[in-house]
């Protein structure tokens, strides 16, 4: 029923979030009832209205081009999983040639 | 003068006349957080050492003649607020051990100006829940009844002022998350216009909603902290720069000349009889301060949740993503990269932070982003124009804060009656509103034993904080609801 609606292995991909077999089904139903429950906005004629992405309008927001203080690099590694010489240290990317 | 009961503007000033120090303030706080705090679980992390560094600076401050308006003032900070060198968890296993490395402007502002940091409080995780139960770090009760949630998001913040262990405290509201905690625990709680208060250093959730906003015992309390961390913030682009009203210095005794909307929509009487009966006294209330009452029309309010949980799902979905294992707190090793990823954010997430992603995500997707997201979106101008259009005919609008009292454990298995807790809040947030509520009186809940907190939620025109501050104060000095219940934990004060 819940695969009527949406392909949550398929989602659950595009989220980068691994699922249970038990958690895909119980998700599944949930946001299918979830997707029912929004569907009332069918009903709602928007034809000629425009979107809001947020209430207060506001331009393109700039700041002066001068250098001030920042996180140091030190700091901004400091809660990381993995670091390594001044980076990130991420699992290898790239295979290794045959 | 009694440190646990006084409020915010009292201990300003009585440290300011240097008839008590921010030290023993601090000392007094920490005592009464250890007595409570394991009835409560309001906090999920106490920073008593940066609470009496605090407060040394602050008497140093005081001594050298400076005037501080939160002089020795105990603040709880909801923990997805960023305190330098304090952990910020965001209730979540994902952030359970990581630090932060920098304070966010409004905590910033505040201690600048003489708070004291009391720690982080519990909260749903990433602040998406109306319960707290969704916290993977802990539970937090009701402080009129411990077999109630406190309600949420900022469950812990509305708990430990509600509680008596905190004077005021911050939380954030995305679509109801101070106002909701705030009905439940017979506190104020208090959303300021959306770009009031500056974002940065909150860990984002729905970026075109969440607002940082005080919980306080009194309007006054909450106007002084809104007073003290309004404004511009080069640090967030969103921050409004329009010049701040201050506001606890134009609180008002009467409500003459006002008008005050009755949505028409809105009708108590679905609430049951005693539910009912509150609010149309507290309605009645208003009008005899010198309110007209006037009914006014949002014909697309109820459209709100619906619309609501595709743009809130939507942002969080982008905003989580970079929580991925490589910046910050867990990680869970995989053959590659993408494994990485993905166990990462199966180990480190709670059920409803996966949902609400998965769906965000779905409706993000190819050839479901305009039947949904943009559909949405769509439905989000036509919020906004309701209440545009209702102010038209009235100054502020009344209703109620939460569909019920603050309801137990395990109450709302299914994630959608737990989203209808918000009915009224949530269209107020799309519309970027300031908006409050206030402790209107007192219901037996479904099940309960004694009466339980209700609250007035009283919303008005973007940057109309001082009006709106202003109506509520005039609307609690009169009734004095909040006094009218003690709270149920072993220290009462």
């Amino acid at each position: 029923m819940a695969s009527d609606r949406i392909d949550v292995p398929h989602v659950a991909k595009l989220a980068r979030l691994a699922l249970t077999p038990d958690e895909a089904e119980r998700f599944g139903g949930q946001l299918a009832s979830l997707l029912t429950f929004v569907d009332e906005l069918r009903e709602l004629d928007t034809e000629s209205v425009a979107a809001t992405a947020q209430v207060i309008e506001s331009r393109n927001v700039v700041r002066p081009d001068t250098v001030v203080p920042g996180l140091s690099r030190e700091d901004a590694l400091a809660g990381a999983p993995a670091a390594q010489i001044g980076f990130f240290r991420v699992p290898k990317i790239i295979a290794a040639a045959d | 003068m009694d440190v646990t009961t006084a409020t915010a503007r009292e201990i300003a000033s009585a440290v300011a006349a240097k008839s008590i120090s921010a030290v023993e303030i601090a000392e007094a706080t920490i005592a009464q957080v250890a007595r409570v705090d394991g009835e409560l679980g309001a906090y999920l992390t106490t920073t008593p050492e940066l609470m009496r560094e605090h407060a040394a600076q602050v008497d140093a401050r005081i001594a050298a003649g400076e005037t501080l308006p939160l002089a020795g003032v105990p603040i709880a900070i909801k923990d997805n607020m960023c305190v330098r060198g304090t952990r910020t968890t965001c209730g979540s296993k994902i952030l359970e051990h990581w630090v932060a490395p920098y304070t966010g402007t409004a905590v910033q502002r505040l201690l600048d100006v003489g708070a004291l940091p009391i720690g982080k409080t519990n909260m749903d995780e990433f602040a998406m829940g109306s319960s707290c139960e969704n916290s993977a770090l802990g539970v937090t009760r009701n402080p009129y009844d411990r077999d109630r949630v406190p309600g949420g998001s900022s469950g812990g913040s509305a708990a430990a002022v509600g509680g008596f262990a905190a004077t005021v405290s911050l939380g954030s509201d995305t679509g109801g998350s101070i106002r909701e905690p705030a009905a439940f625990c017979n506190v104020v709680g208090f959303k300021p216009t959306y770009g009031r208060v500056s974002r940065y250093g909150l860990v984002a959730f729905a970026s075109s909603l969440d607002q940082i906003g005080p919980f306080a015992r009194t309007v006054e309390d909450a106007a002084l902290v809104y007073d003290a961390m309004a404004g511009k913030d080069p640090h967030d682009a969103t921050s409004v720069d329009i010049p701040v009203e201050s506001t606890a210095d134009h609180l008002r005794t009467d409500l003459r000349g006002l008008r005050v909307g009755i949505v028409k929509e809105f009708a108590t009487s679905d609430l049951g009889a005693e539910a009912d009966a509150c609010y149309r006294a507290a309605y009645a209330e208003l009008e005899k301060l010198g309110a007209e009452l006037v009914e006014v029309e949002l014909p697309t309010a109820k459209y709100g949740l619906a619309t609501y949980y595709l743009i809130a799902p939507a942002e969080c979905s982008s905003n989580l993503a970079r929580f991925d294992g490589v910046r910050y707190g867990l990680r869970v090793d995989g053959a590659d990269v993408g494994e990485m990823y993905e166990k990462t954010r199966a180990a480190g997430f709670g059920p409803e932070v996966k949902r609400r992603i998965l769906i965000g995500t779905y409706a993000l997707s190819s050839g479901y982003y305009d039947a949904y997201y943009v559909k949405a979106q769509k439905a989000r101008t036509k919020i906004a124009a309701d209440f545009a259009r209702a102010f038209e005919k009235c100054d502020l609008i009344a209703s109620p804060a939460a569909s019920t009292p603050a309801f137990g454990f395990n109450a709302k298995s299914d994630p959608v009656a737990m989203y209808l807790m918000d009915y009224y809040t949530i269209p107020v947030s799309l519309a970027g509103l300031p908006s409050l509520s206030v402790p209107c009186g007192a219901v037996v809940p479904e099940g309960g034993t004694h009466p339980m907190p209700m609250g007035l939620q009283l919303a008005s025109p973007l940057f109309s904080e001082r009006l709106l501050l202003g109506a509520a104060h005039a609307y609690e000095t009169a009734t004095k609801h909040a006094e009218k219940l003690a709270p149920r934990v072993a220290v009462t004060p």
